[in-house]
């Protein structure tokens, strides 16, 4: 399943972060990256970007960027 | 006894704290520039403490040290050119393991860091425990606990920065990040190369500049070919090889594999030196983004916000705004009467002056805007306004932050262009300032009102409507072209902190709000100076002009004609003629005024620039209002009074009846107001882009684009109206 797919107040683990190069290692070095547990908090009132929990701090993600990240245990 | 100097740099994280820590160490003895070549604000301040004399450099707060962002740049090369005596790392204690991230990369560089543990009160409160002894040991790194807003442990992080930049270093060769055997052993090939084909040339530790190469970190790699001599070109070979071994191995970038092989020390260590007890407090934050950022009330508070912001600054900003104007026009006043009437006296009062009085009248706007937009930063609140602004910025290629000085270009485009300070990435910041211009500000609508008002009576509202709306259209159509052509380049990941809400402390706004001013004031104040003079110049020479008619003795022809009817009038036609005698004195006074202007170099420049003009329906005096406009675009109603005989200030019913008895139409009318619109900002403006993008390029660039699209603009609309029409 994509982070993208996933609904508010759901938790997954990531599994792969895709895209590449500079923008790629920005969204890992942030912590967003294979293993991490992840928690989605809000989308935004248009619906993008989205809040997320993330090493338990808060991070926005765009919904393009979040497409490229894949996750499963969505629970 | 001089005392001995020590430079101490403070790195961190975004939101870690550290501005309150260096505003706690320093004062308000600060220097406040820019980083050479860059916008980004550059802090130091110095401090006299237990017999040093300690120079604090507040470094760009940033999530690591890849030479991704400016800022990053920025604060690696600091570090490693200028070489700091000491690096104390500001940690978010209730962040610990995104922190880490950071803290790992100065362990490698090879610098002497010291962390501060931060926030140490909100992480107890999170019912957070970290062992600082422990994280102390593992990284071989003194950590201090640090509470910057109540200014708990600084003196402690001060004096253990002194006793660490006295003590004599050594590498820490286990206390490093290991990485797996097979780049591991790349690492070392990569160093032996280094050691061996460089002869020392390196300035950077080895290891390091390994780890660099192999990361193909593109500045790194320039550095060592032009330090690395002959062998230069023999070792990036070899990096390749390693690289493409690794890609191999591992498929995926080795910078990739390193990222994550670093977030597994980092979670190592995090294993050992924290503890979180289960309780988990309520999370206030959390609560206000309840409501601050939800789906239905989040836009109308948002909303409910920047009209208050706007309303403080543009109309709270009115009254000092007076109180600066009746001081400047006292000052005037006061010195006209005390200095004889001469050329310097017109140069004093209408050129400097004047000229002056024009950016400090803008104080009052500077300092409460930049208030207001710390507050929305100290907060937090920023960052939640760019997430509910994002989706639609990102239609022009924006991020969620440029929503502010775009916004803040409907009052007045000199604060709004400083506002767009606010923005991290150089891309989105550069192509702000450049759309910025086209909002329509409030000194171009006094213009609007007077040409929109004479042609177009019934139906002002809606061409003055429409001339904002082709603003804010073709802002955005600059704005997608601009992303497209000159500032191309993907856009930068929206991965934004939200950061936990925080009360804002006075002091800190306060010098926030005054470091932006006083460099407003300062650097402005000169090329508006020189600009006033400029134009003062222009409007006051040729000083001896032939006049077709001898003004000064028709006016006292025409008083002595009346004068002697008035003695002999009866009493009740004295009141009137006398009043028809001002009348013709004035219209005398009005048509020499009128008549120096267009023999000034002013009227001589306007006249050779009546050709271009001619094609969007603008004759020789409109193109000197417009000239004047250049100064401020208030102006260019006033000098429309002037040259169309007639005093706009007082009457401007006046100017109507003028504009509408001379040649212009109002198709010509609507092709000067899109002009007003879009042409080269006014004098300040241009100051404000020449100081936010650091560059003569960029301001050369948005006069030149903007009065070239302003042309064809307006001619599209005259031109093809004139088609319509007939």
């Amino acid at each position: 399943m994509l982070l993208s797919e996933m609904k508010e107040n759901q938790t997954a683990r990531i599994v792969h972060v895709g895209g590449n190069g500079a923008l790629r290692r920005r969204i890992l070095e942030m912590g967003i990256l294979k293993g991490s547990e992840v928690y989605v908090e809000k989308y935004a009132p248009l619906k993008d970007p989205m809040e997320l929990i993330v090493k338990g701090y808060h991070v926005s993600l765009r919904v393009e960027e979040a497409a490229r990240i894949s996750v499963d245990n969505v629970k | 006894m001089t005392q001995k100097r020590l430079s101490i740099a403070l790195a961190g994280n975004p939101n870690s704290g550290k501005t309150t820590i260096f505003n706690n160490m320093t004062g308000i003895r600060q220097k406040v520039g820019n980083w050479p070549g860059v916008t980004v604000e550059k802090k130091e301040g110095y401090v006299k403490k237990y017999g040093y004399d300690l120079k604090i450099i507040d470094l760009p707060g940033t999530y690591s040290l890849t030479p991704f962002t400016i800022e990053e740049i920025i604060a690696r090369d600091f570090v490693l050119e200028e070489r700091p005596d000491v690096v104390i790392d500001i940690i978010d204690a209730s962040n610990l393991e995104r922190s880490l991230y950071l803290a790992t990369q100065f362990r490698e560089i090879d610098c002497k860091v010291l962390f501060a543990l931060n926030m140490a009160d909100v992480a107890r409160s999170r019912g957070f425990k970290i062992d600082d002894k422990k994280l102390s040991e593992l990284l071989d790194v003194p950590v201090v606990f640090t509470i910057g807003n109540k200014n708990q442990g600084i003196d402690t992080l001060l004096k253990k920065a002194i006793e660490l930049a006295e003590s004599s270093y050594e590498i820490p060769i286990k206390r490093r990040v290991k990485y797996s055997k097979d780049i591991e052993n790349s690492i070392s090939s990569i160093e032996h190369f280094l050691r061996n084909w460089t002869e020392g040339a390196i300035p950077y530790n080895i290891r390091w500049t390994a780890i660099k190469l192999l990361e193909d970190d593109k500045i790194v790699k320039k550095r060592v070919l032009s330090k690395a001599g002959k062998n230069s070109q023999k070792i990036l070979q070899k990096v390749q090889i390693h690289r493409d071994f690794l890609v191999d191995r591992f498929d995926d970038d080795p910078e990739i594999v390193m990222t994550d092989e670093r977030y597994g020390f980092i979670a190592g260590i995090i294993r050992e030196v924290f503890t979180t007890s289960t309780k988990q407090r309520i999370d206030i934050s959390r609560n206000i983004d309840l409501i601050l950022t939800n789906r239905f009330v989040g836009f109308p508070i948002f909303i409910f916000f920047i009209w208050a912001m706007f309303q403080l600054t543009f109309s709270l900003g009115a009254y000092p705004m007076e109180w600066i104007d009746i001081g400047v026009n006292l000052l005037s006043k006061s010195l006209a009467h005390v200095l004889p009437n001469n050329l310097f006296k017109d140069f004093l009062l209408n050129g400097v002056i004047a000229g002056v009085g024009s950016v400090v009248i803008f104080l009052p706007n500077i300092l409460i805007l930049f208030f207001c937009i710390a507050l929305f930063e100290d907060t937090g609140y920023m960052s939640r306004a760019a997430f509910l602004m994002d989706k639609i910025m990102h239609l022009i290629g924006l991020h969620g932050k440029s929503f502010i000085p775009m916004l803040m270009g409907f009052g007045c485009t000199v604060p709004a262009i400083m506002a767009s300070r606010t923005l991290e990435s150089e891309k989105d910041r550069m192509l702000t300032i450049l759309i910025t211009p086209f909002m329509s500000c409030s000194a171009k609508l006094p213009v609007y009102i007077v040409l929109a008002g004479a042609f177009f009576s019934a139906r002002a509202g809606t061409v003055i409507f429409s001339l904002y709306l082709a603003g804010i259209i073709l802002s955005i159509i600059t704005g997608r072209l601009l992303r497209s052509t000159l500032l191309r380049g993907a856009d930068a990941p929206f991965v934004m902190e939200l950061p936990p809400y925080r009360a804002p402390m006075i002091k800190s706004l306060l010098i926030h709000m005054w470091d932006r001013s006083k460099i407003f004031l300062r650097k402005m104040g000169g090329i508006i100076l020189v600009g006033s003079v400029v134009v003062w110049t222009l409007a006051a020479f040729p000083h001896n002009i032939q006049y077709s008619l001898d003004y000064n003795s028709e006016i006292a022809k025409v008083k002595a004609s009346y004068g002697a009817e008035i003695e002999t009038a009866h009493e009740f036609d004295k009141k009137l003629l006398a009043k028809k005698r001002d009348h013709i004195v004035a219209e005398l006074i009005k048509a020499k005024k009128a008549e120096k202007a267009e023999k000034s170099f002013m009227g001589s420049i306007g006249k050779v620039l009546a050709p271009i003009f001619a094609p969007i329906g603008i004759d020789w005096r409109g193109s000197v209002a417009l000239l004047t406009g250049f100064v401020a675009k208030e102006i260019v109603v006033s000098t429309m009074g002037i040259l169309y005989a007639t005093d706009a200030t007082d009457d401007s019913a006046a100017l109507t009846n003028a504009l509408l008895s001379s040649d212009m139409t109002p198709l010509g009318a609507l092709a000067m107001m899109v002009f007003v619109l879009l042409y080269m900002p006014c004098l300040a403006t241009v100051a404000a882009i020449r100081r936010e993008t650091g560059s003569f390029k960029w301001m050369i660039f948005s006069v030149v684009y903007s009065t070239l699209l302003a042309w064809g603009v307006a001619f599209c609309i005259y031109q093809g109206g004139k088609i319509l029409v007939t």
